[in-house]
């Protein structure tokens, strides 16, 4: 997903510190400052009511759980304001994880991952562009689909869609996903239930 | 590449048979079932098939003498594997093996899917798109990427226009639910909240469909009706819009029977004028089930190489459009 940062190469410098990322799908990512000023931009096709609680929405539970997730021990940008649509946040520099990802680093996403649900929390868009490799750490940034949940079905579906994207991006997604599974079962004690739930999800609901 | 091929289709409701070659479709016959009460019958669909499979094959057939094409020049026979209704698909598949060994020419299975996004890029512009594929049971955005159509994002439970027949059902309207929400809607502009369910890039329709058949005990049925459309179509323009930044790619393509709908139609247009992406929808009869589109990925395969001998042309229900080998492109 294409709505946080992404590689160098996509950054332009517009000078007066201020730097746009990548134009996602839902929200403009600039720097400002040093700052990352993420603001969720009106959909034209959407209602302007649903369109307006949708943003507000996922602004604010986008704020409150990254603060959560830090103190779960996943890195994530420090939050500094949020109003309305808009979210102002540490700018952290580095690669996006699907330019750099090997099978190490995907165990050690497996763990982060692990981390996150153990404390109930579902980031809802785990995909390798929504992660930073950054100073020999992994960075998870975009919670804008986050939520709380100790569902299994949810955490089978968070790891469902990472899956998705291996297997949608990168060649060796297999040993990328076995990696993953291993750093996962280490770090959260309800691995191997949700791990069965992925399985499940993969074959069903295709043609209902 | 002077092939002609004969398709059938037959995954659920349309029992369909079109020959075509490379330029256009030369004969298309066509015979609905269309249930009396309540949704598709698995059972009676596979039945209304086998009661009219002669019937479709033989108009299909005269259409194309008139035309001056005779069974001697089919090249092969293709039909809809899956994914699709078990009972249904083997009774299609069972008359195209007939046909094949009658005609002696090869076999072609066709992804169902596959061929809703083929059809469409042989018959708009598009050469390289995101499709959104909306139907009864299937909703998929799609992308070519490395030698398959990659699957970008989809329905965790049931299809979007399911969603549509259920409430529909619900509310004591007739099989097929979403033109007559479509007409209701119209005659409101009063938005009720409902569940908004994107989770990545996944989609859930079932939650909200029930959400829409409770919301009924407040409000009347045209609110519901709107409300519906909007929030489901969003939820998929949402997905189409994301798969596209995804990708980097700069076309969709629209298709699927519920690809019928004119507020889905706008919305799509909204997105992809805002994005600077061109959108196309191709005609009406190439946009739901059809068996031109299955003759015609046929042909694609059968010019490829890509044929099945009769011991190995056994459906598949499940047959999932990421799962085949691209093997008729570059």
């Amino acid at each position: 997903m294409s709505h946080g940062w992404s590689e160098p190469d996509d950054f332009k410098s517009h000078g007066g510190g201020i730097m746009e990322l990548t134009n996602g799908a839902e929200a403009s990512v600039r720097v400002e400052n040093g700052l990352v000023l993420k603001e969720r931009i009106p959909k034209r096709y959407r209602l302007p009511e649903l369109d307006e609680r949708i943003r507000k929405e996922r602004t604010r539970a986008e704020s409150r759980i990254i603060s959560e997730a830090r103190r779960l021990g996943v890195p994530t940008p420090i939050i500094h304001d949020v109003e309305n649509s808009i979210i102002r946040m540490q700018y952290i520099p580095g690669t996006a994880l699907k330019h750099v990802i090997n099978e190490e680093l995907s165990e050690r996403l497996g763990e982060l991952v692990g981390l996150l649900h153990t404390g109930g929390i579902i980031h809802g868009d785990l995909t390798t562009s929504n992660i930073i490799y950054y100073n020999d750490r992994l960075y998870m940034i975009d919670f804008g689909l986050a939520f709380m949940s100790p569902a299994v079905e949810a955490r089978g579906v968070d790891v469902h869609v990472l899956f998705q994207t291996f297997e949608s991006t990168h060649r060796d997604h297999e040993s990328l996903a076995k990696a993953f599974c291993r750093g996962y079962r280490r770090s959260f004690s309800g691995a191997d239930e949700v791990l069965e739930r992925v399985t499940e999800i993969e074959k069903r609901g295709r043609y209902a | 590449m002077k092939g002609t091929v004969l398709g059938i289709e037959g995954t659920a409701w349309n029992l369909s048979a079109a020959i075509v070659n490379e330029k256009d479709v030369i004969a298309e016959a066509t015979d609905i079932y269309s249930p009396a009460t309540g949704g598709i019958h698995p059972r009676e669909a596979a039945q209304h098939h086998a009661k009219y499979a002669s019937t479709v094959i033989r108009k299909v057939l005269e259409e194309a003498k008139e035309k001056g094409i005779s069974p001697s020049d089919i090249d092969a026979v293709a039909f809809s594997r899956g994914p699709g209704l078990g009972a249904c698909l083997r009774t299609v598949a069972t008359a195209a093996r007939m046909l094949a060994i009658t005609y002696e020419v090869p076999l072609v299975g066709v992804n169902h899917c596959l061929a809703h996004i083929e059809v469409g890029r042989w018959k708009t512009p598009a050469r390289d798109p995101v499709t959104l594929y909306v139907s009864g049971a299937n909703s998929q955005v799609l992308a070519y990427r490395m030698g398959r159509y990659r699957v970008f994002g989809e329905t965790l439970d049931i299809g979007l226009g399911n969603a549509f027949d259920k409430f529909a059902r619900s509310t004591g309207l007739t099989h097929p639910g979403g033109p007559k929400i479509e007409q209701l809607a119209k005659k409101s502009t009063n938005y009720i909240p409902l569940p908004y369910v994107v989770k990545g890039m996944d989609l859930s329709f079932s939650g909200l469909s029930t959400a829409a058949t409770e919301a009924l005990k407040r409000n009347t049925l045209e609110d519901v009706c709107y409300s519906l459309q909007e929030t489901a179509f969003a939820m998929i323009v949402e997905v189409t819009e994301r798969a596209l930044a995804h990708t980097g790619k700069s076309e969709v393509l629209l298709a699927g029977g519920v690809g019928a709908n004119m507020r889905l139609r706008e919305m799509l247009d909204i997105m992809c004028s805002d994005r600077g992406v061109s959108f196309h929808v191709p005609e009406k009869r190439f946009m739901g089930d059809n068996g031109a589109m299955i003759a015609y990925l046929g042909l694609l395969m059968y010019e490829a190489g890509d044929v099945l001998s009769i011991e190995n042309s056994h459906v598949n229900p499940n047959f999932r459009p990421d799962d085949v080998d691209v093997t008729w492109l570059e």
